[in-house]
């Protein structure tokens, strides 16, 4: 396990790669059970201070890596992700091991069944260690919003991870699993990779199953994987994508072997750099990184040139008028009747709702909540939710214009990097503002990938967003590898 | 769009979505969603006349293309199901009482 070292007392540490690891059990040379019980005990040692698992599936993941363990020593042939060990954001159900959503509300859940990308993982040979941290019902940008505590930032543990899936970036980070499965409604899991310094995934809308997975707001959330390399992020997506039957939002278009076509150059693709992400509020050391990565990208043979994505101004308050609605809908089932958490003290079903939820609900949720039901309420609806839905129409048609012209966006992906605990939990329109260059893609249903792109001169890590067309995430992985490459310090 | 939201806006709101609010929460939660709604009134300035609301990016209709199959499936097994309620007969949630007399 080698180690980068930049901020002293850090807890960064590179994961070695999916094709190595696989390679070494399937050569008798190490064994899965092995692998596993190291990352427990790293695990151990590290999470009381970064606080990345709220739970360990130590009995599940034993039986798993034995299974792989057995079939190489038969010398059959193994799956994708043989012993390999992922960690899964706990707004994800995992059979029996509790899943919280980092809230208070659910609270005693056992749920009775996989998510269909925890089964899909499985099958396909991971072994999986445990739920990762997040911000409750994955509503934040700094995973200061957990029941459970904020996770800590590995580069710098005096600042944020990022949010939503701010543990499942961290966990990648700081070795703590090779590789997680985050979910993303509006930058969820690439600005958390972005600020911890990991590739993260936004595949298209459709592209990954959604069942299992806990809603938030259910026509923007997605299922994506982190990973330290992109070739191994492709790998990940490569068997957690593809159709089902118990999502009816998921695509049936084929998919494509993701890890395969990142290898390709990106040589001779067309680039777009939106003049309005790089306008002010963007950190000079974030642009002055992006710029480098530019600069590499023409280097490799990519052609670059600006365009113009003119509403994209708009993208934050449609976004957060358009999840909250749904999140006031889709939050409506947490009532204390069939599942976790119900207030003891009530004369009447109504009172008990109310209780059940006041108690069970962080301050944020109830926020999105409060001002999701205002947007849907008799009189506002107009004027709230149906004008975000007309604009988030004219925000998805301007990105599929701009993809007549080229076949990926640049952008940072997020404006600054990561910034210090406390920062903003008093400002809710400042978080919000965090998400700025993220909101876009996950309103337009695009994918992306974001992957790291130098460093601020303290050392924290500065992210590259590569936006694709719709199914288009072969090509945002070329960019990507081409970025990585460059080894941009 | 311009509206500002009163005490008794955020009163009802909460009643409508079940949740129960302090004194002080109403107040924060006040403050928190005029400073919101503030900022969203810049939609105001999006012409917007003959878009059609965009509600599913997907494009999906129907997966199938036709009505699906209609085959029954095993569902998940009643008692594991009942066993996450915080109160059940085995075969029935249990809440406290609907209605009063």
């Amino acid at each position: 396990m080698a180690s980068e070292t930049k901020h002293a007392g850090n807890f960064v540490e590179k994961p070695r790669t999916i094709v190595a690891l696989r390679e070494e059990i399937a050569a008798g040379r190490a064994k899965a059970a092995d692998l596993a019980a190291s990352y427990y005990q790293r695990i151990e040692q590290i999470n009381p201070q970064l606080n990345v698992y709220l739970s360990l599936s130590k009995e599940r993941a034993l039986e798993q890596a034995q299974r792989v363990d057995a079939m190489a020593a038969k010398g059959d042939p193994l799956p994708a992700l043989a012993g390999i060990p992922v960690g899964i954001k706990d707004v994800l159900v995992m059979k029996g091991a509790p899943a919280t959503a980092g809230s208070k509300i659910l609270q005693g859940y056992h749920p009775p069944y996989d998510a269909t990308t925890v089964a899909r993982l499985e099958a396909a040979g991971a072994v999986l260690l445990g739920k990762i941290n997040c911000d409750e019902f994955a509503m934040g940008s700094s995973n200061e919003n957990s029941a459970y505590g904020p996770v800590r930032n590995p580069v710098d543990p005096e600042r944020v991870p990022g949010g939503s899936s701010g543990g499942s970036a961290a966990a990648v980070a700081a070795n703590m699993a090779v590789a997680t499965l985050g979910s993303d409604t509006g930058g969820s899991i690439r600005q958390p990779a972005s600020f911890c310094g990991v590739v993260g995934v936004l595949p298209t809308y459709g592209r990954v199953s959604r069942y299992g997975l806990i809603a938030f707001g259910s026509s923007l959330d997605r299922v994506g994987p982190f990973a330290a390399n992109v070739r191994d992020a492709a790998t990940l997506l490569h068997v957690i994508a593809g159709h089902d039957a118990k999502d009816a939002t998921s695509s049936p278009a084929p998919v494509e072997d993701y890890a395969a076509e990142s290898d390709k150059p990106a040589a001779g693709l067309r680039l777009g750099v939106p003049a309005e992400y790089f306008a002010e509020g963007l950190d000079p050391e974030v642009r002055a990184a992006i710029e480098k990565g530019i600069d590499a990208l023409k280097a490799a043979g990519c052609e670059v040139k600006p365009i113009s994505l003119p509403h994209t101004k708009y993208a934050v308050p449609t976004y957060y008028l358009i999840a909250t609605a749904e999140a006031s809908a889709n939050l409506a089932r947490f009532d204390g009747v069939r599942y976790g958490y119900r207030s003891p003290q009530s004369a009447t079903l109504a009172e008990m709702y109310r209780h059940s939820r006041d108690e069970g609900f962080g301050a944020e949720v109830k926020r999105r909540i409060l001002l999701g039901t205002y947007a849907l309420s008799a009189g506002y609806y107009d004027a709230y939710y149906r004008k975000a839905q007309q604009v988030r129409r004219i925000l998805a048609e301007e990105f599929l214009r701009a993809f007549a012209e080229v076949d990926a966006i640049l952008t940072p992906t997020s404006p600054v990097p990561a910034f210090k605990l406390g920062e903003k939990t008093d400002d809710p329109l400042a978080m919000y503002l965090a998400d700025i260059y993220t909101v876009t893609a996950s309103l337009a249903g695009i994918c992306g990938v974001t992957v790291p792109c130098g460093a601020t001169a303290a050392g924290l890590p500065v992210g590259m967003q590569v936006l694709a067309r719709p199914l288009g995430e072969s090509t945002a992985f070329r960019v990507a590898r081409a970025v990585e490459a460059a080894g941009i310090r | 769009m311009t509206a500002k939201v009163t005490v008794q806006d955020v009163e009802r709101v909460a009643e409508l979505a079940h949740l129960e609010l302090t004194p002080e929460e109403t107040g924060r939660m006040l403050k928190d969603l005029n400073a919101i709604l503030d900022y969203v009134a810049e939609l105001n300035q999006v012409d917007c006349a003959g878009v059609e609301p965009l509600t599913q990016v997907g494009e999906l209709s129907n997966v199938t293309g036709e009505p699906r199959p209609d085959h029954p499936e095993p569902s998940l097994d009643r008692a594991v199901v009942m066993a996450e309620a915080p109160e059940s007969s085995g075969a029935f949630f249990k809440v406290p009482k609907v209605i009063e007399r």
